[in-house]
């Protein structure tokens, strides 16, 4: 649905060549709820700005629902008509909002329907209607100062739905709410997925967003998108930083001549009592050194870090047995296995301020 | 001269500077939004980047700041002369009064226009709205509460250059003020076109700031 290929944007500040995006390829399917994480400054908002060029890409090509909006761009600052258009279909939430303080909340509602040339009486019902989805149908005659956060950005994606886009883009939409409301945000975003079978993308630097409401989701680091997937092929890479972040599992060896298997459970298997099988049908002492569960899209994921007594040559057939079993087992040996540990630091540092 | 004499002298003289004010800051309203808004929209950054239009339209704003009122209204007394048909006269004082204070307005839209969020641009853009739609629906109308401000401060300047228009015989409370206050020495006359000056002021000032607040009401929580 939203397909970038090569994309390059390059600033140049005081005469100096700032690079925000450096060859990114991003694929987004129809349908799914496409996630992308960073911190600041790793290109994510450089990205979604690019994918309705409110950012003009330096080079590279942005396709959305078919059409290659960059050969639609031209020259200069002014966007064509058929730029324009091309737009009207493409939904865009803001983290401060950006709703219009002069007009009440369901005049700002009509706003993409004024600009589409849709007459009064439809507008008004249309506005009313998403009013009415996005659970403010009272507040139609308010003033966006006279709402709270939440509120403003539930207004936000009335507005963006106005136009009956097929993509939703989400700069941060969440990042100045409170963690209570981020989840009813989120709540609706994933409601709007579904019953409108819209493809959303999101951006955003709280792995919570992630593990929440995304299908997929792609790592961004210094202007490049480091690693990408759907959660489960995320969960299913060794090694995978953004499945470290997602679930976080440390821990280290308790001593020499110990085994540590890190399992990730998907699905079904999770609900499986494999740890106590294993013991029981070896005979040996399981620990379990961090582990990590959630529900995500639905699904319950987790990951466990346990400890098997014995070297790697002594567990290769209970190793062989998990495996058996559907479920994900890396060995991870003590050098290795510091690094994951390390990881979550990057969001956590982030989420800190 | 007695009092009944100065009445109605003094009722024409508030008559016509009103005339002259009011029908300048509606020229100017109308030459100087649409300059001030050029100005924002052909910055660098801006969306109608333009740097040889803004320099332009810059310099020119900058020669009208930086002329003194009363000099620019014998400077442009033939282009008065052939607008009017005469630069005698408080119609004739409109042009000179709009000429000055157009420049000085459109600094004032362009203050006003470039405090407007950038975010709520973005967003219009995002909707595919075009430029001529992002200063309808987005700049005037954010930016009008200041705007309204501007227009009042242009008015009371407007007001204070009619008094100097009085010099060169465009009738008015300043015309009488100097005529009659200052070359025939009759106080009494300094004194009431004074105190009508400060009372005009103060209305306009009092009106504007209505204005305004009923306008930047709407923005804020009520409850």
């Amino acid at each position: 649905m939203i397909t970038t290929s090569g994309l390059t944007k390059v600033y140049q500040s005081r005469g100096r060549e700032v690079t925000a995006l450096d060859g990114v390829d991003l694929h987004v399917r129809e349908g799914e709820v496409y996630g992308v994480i960073g911190q600041s400054g790793a290109g994510k908002s450089s990205l979604i700005r690019c994918v309705n060029l409110l950012e003009r890409p330096t080079s590279g090509t942005v396709t959305v629902d078919g059409q290659d909006l960059t050969a639609l761009a031209g020259r200069g600052p002014r966007a064509g008509k058929g730029l324009r258009e091309a737009r009207s279909r493409i939904g865009m939430v803001f983290q401060h909002f950006n709703l219009l303080s002069s007009r009440t909340v369901q005049r700002n509602v009509e706003l993409p329907l004024e600009i589409l040339g849709i007459s009064g009486q439809a507008r008004t019902r249309k506005a009313l209607e998403l009013l009415d989805l996005v659970g403010l149908a009272d507040k139609a005659k308010a003033y966006p100062g006279q709402l709270s956060g939440g509120q403003k950005q539930r207004v936000g994606i009335a507005r963006a739905l106005a136009g009956d886009p097929k993509v939703l883009l989400s700069d941060e939409a969440t990042s100045a709410l409170d963690p209570e409301t981020t989840r009813s945000i989120l709540q609706l975003l994933r409601d709007v997925n579904q019953q409108l079978g819209l493809t959303v993308l999101l951006i955003t630097h709280e792995m919570d967003v992630v593990k929440t409401v995304c299908d997929s989701a792609a790592l961004m680091r210094g202007g490049r998108v480091v690693e990408s997937g759907t959660v489960d092929e995320l969960l299913a890479t060794p090694g995978s930083e953004l499945a470290d972040a997602l679930f976080p599992v440390g821990g280290t060896a308790s001593g020499p001549d110990r085994t540590v298997v890190d399992v990730t459970f998907r699905g079904d298997e999770a609900a499986q009592p494999v740890i106590s099988q294993l013991a029981r049908k070896y005979n040996i002492d399981i620990s379990i050194l961090g582990a990590a569960m959630d529900t995500v899209g639905g699904r319950q994921i987790g990951r466990m870090r346990i400890e098997l007594p014995g070297g790697y040559a002594d567990n290769v057939v209970p190793i062989g047995f998990l495996r058996e079993r559907g479920l994900q087992a890396e060995t991870v040996d003590e050098a290795a296995g510091a690094a994951p540990a390390r990881t979550p630091a990057l969001f956590t540092e982030e989420a800190a301020k | 001269m007695s009092w009944n004499d100065m009445q109605p002298l003094l009722a024409q003289g508030t008559v016509d500077t009103l005339y002259m004010v009011l029908w300048a800051a509606l020229v100017t309203v109308i030459g100087g939004l649409p300059l001030g808004i050029l100005l924002v929209l052909t910055d660098k950054g801006g969306l109608l980047r333009n740097t040889v239009l803004n320099k332009v339209v810059g310099v020119v704003v900058n020669i009208g700041r930086s002329l003194p009122f009363i000099i620019l209204l014998i400077a442009i007394i033939p282009f008065t002369t052939w607008v009017v048909g005469t630069f005698i006269g408080p119609t004739a004082m409109i042009v000179p009064l709009a000429v000055g204070a157009i420049p000085f307005f459109a600094r004032l839209v362009e203050t006003a226009v470039r405090e407007v969020d950038h975010g709520l641009v973005e967003a219009v853009q995002s909707m595919g709205g075009s430029v001529p739609t992002i200063v309808r629906k987005v700049l005037l109308p954010q930016a009008l509460p200041s705007l309204v401000s501007g227009v009042t401060t242009t008015v009371i300047v407007l007001i204070g250059y009619s008094a100097m228009a009085g010099a060169v015989g465009g009738e008015g409370l300043g015309s009488l003020a100097i005529t009659n206050g200052f070359q025939r020495f009759d106080d009494r006359f300094m004194l009431v076109t004074v105190a009508l000056l400060i009372v005009i002021v103060t209305v306009v000032q009092l009106i504007g700031d209505i204005a305004v607040r009923l306008l930047a009401r709407r923005g804020r929580a009520t409850s």
